[in-house]
């Protein structure tokens, strides 16, 4: 761990505020994404039987 | 092949995306490697920033919100730049993938303007004593962010998704003049206590305004914010064309 001395609390805040939102925006792409695919898939199957 | 019929290749494969079936092959083959791409810059340019970079002589470690800050406020606006030439697509040829690319973007370029703005603010706390002024290019951003907003609701306020495209490609057009602003603020508006960009390409040159033990991981964190954001753009990108798709097929399920 690097030695962030008195600035410790900033550097720490906006390295964890960045990875909190990059990882809420990725779960909410993946999801929507997840919801979908199944959704047209039983859509798909249900037009071609 | 020479660079012309090159070019050519490109853009007649690049107007075949615009067919949802090519592109949902395309992009289907190409998600992988963007995203295996992303995590390792990502990872080698932050952990290179965060561990092996050292202290700047007047910020400090303060310094290593760099691989935060300017990445993240570059895709902030490159990605609106990106919502009005889908837009643009979608106005002058009407072409529905253009439209949903500008739309999935909406969501992933917030999020990276929302952390331009926040890591700002806390950079500027330490070093200008506050962590929020009305600087000219502070101000932008914020407009910047207030305009993905208002696309977003825009998008979800309209249920005929063709006038929703109409609307909100409108609205994206009236805010890429912020989405200048806030790109060429800092270099003509000389009264904000926000400094000059930090990599500038002038007469096809980079010229780097920070040394290079700070710009090669800089550098690095860049290319990975970016390809963070294509392939983003791309998973939303064919969940739109899916649920495109979706309401189609729903709509001739009820009608039968």
């Amino acid at each position: 761990m690097p030695e962030l001395g008195k600035y410790a609390t900033e550097v720490a805040s906006a390295y964890g505020v960045t990875f909190l939102l990059l990882v809420i925006v990725s779960i909410f792409y993946w999801q929507k994404s997840r919801i979908f695919k199944r959704r047209l898939l039983a859509v798909e199957m249900r037009k071609d039987a | 092949m020479s660079i012309q019929s090159g070019i050519k290749y490109f853009w007649s494969s690049f107007w075949q995306l615009a067919n949802p079936k090519i592109f949902m092959g395309w992009s289907g083959l190409w998600l992988p490697w963007v995203i295996a791409c992303t995590v390792i810059c990502l990872s080698t340019g932050l952990i290179w920033g965060f561990f092996f970079t050292p202290d700047d002589v007047r910020q400090g470690s303060t310094v290593k919100i760099i691989y935060l800050h300017v990445p993240s406020a570059l895709m902030a606006i490159n990605g609106y730049f990106l919502i009005v030439v889908g837009s643009l697509f979608w106005l002058i040829r009407r072409q529905h993938v253009s439209v949903l690319a500008a739309k999935a973007a909406a969501p992933v370029g917030m999020t990276m303007t929302l952390i331009a703005l926040a890591t700002g603010a806390i950079w500027g706390q330490p070093m200008w004593g506050t962590y929020w002024v009305w600087d000219p290019r502070l101000t932008s951003f914020l407009i910047l962010f207030l305009f993905y907003i208002g696309y977003l609701a825009l998008w979800k306020a309209i249920e005929d998704e063709d006038k929703a495209a109409d609307l909100t490609s409108v609205l994206a057009l009236v805010g890429a003049v912020f989405a200048v602003l806030s790109r060429y603020a800092v270099l003509f508006w000389n009264q904000g206590l926000h400094q000059g960009t930090t990599v500038t390409i002038a007469d096809g040159v980079n010229q780097e305004n920070i040394s290079s033990v700070f710009f090669q991981p800089l550098l690095l964190s860049m290319v990975g914010f970016g390809l963070l954001f294509f392939a983003l753009l791309l998973v939303g990108t064919r969940t739109e064309v899916r649920a495109r798709r979706l309401k189609v097929l729903e709509a001739f399920e009820r009608a039968h």
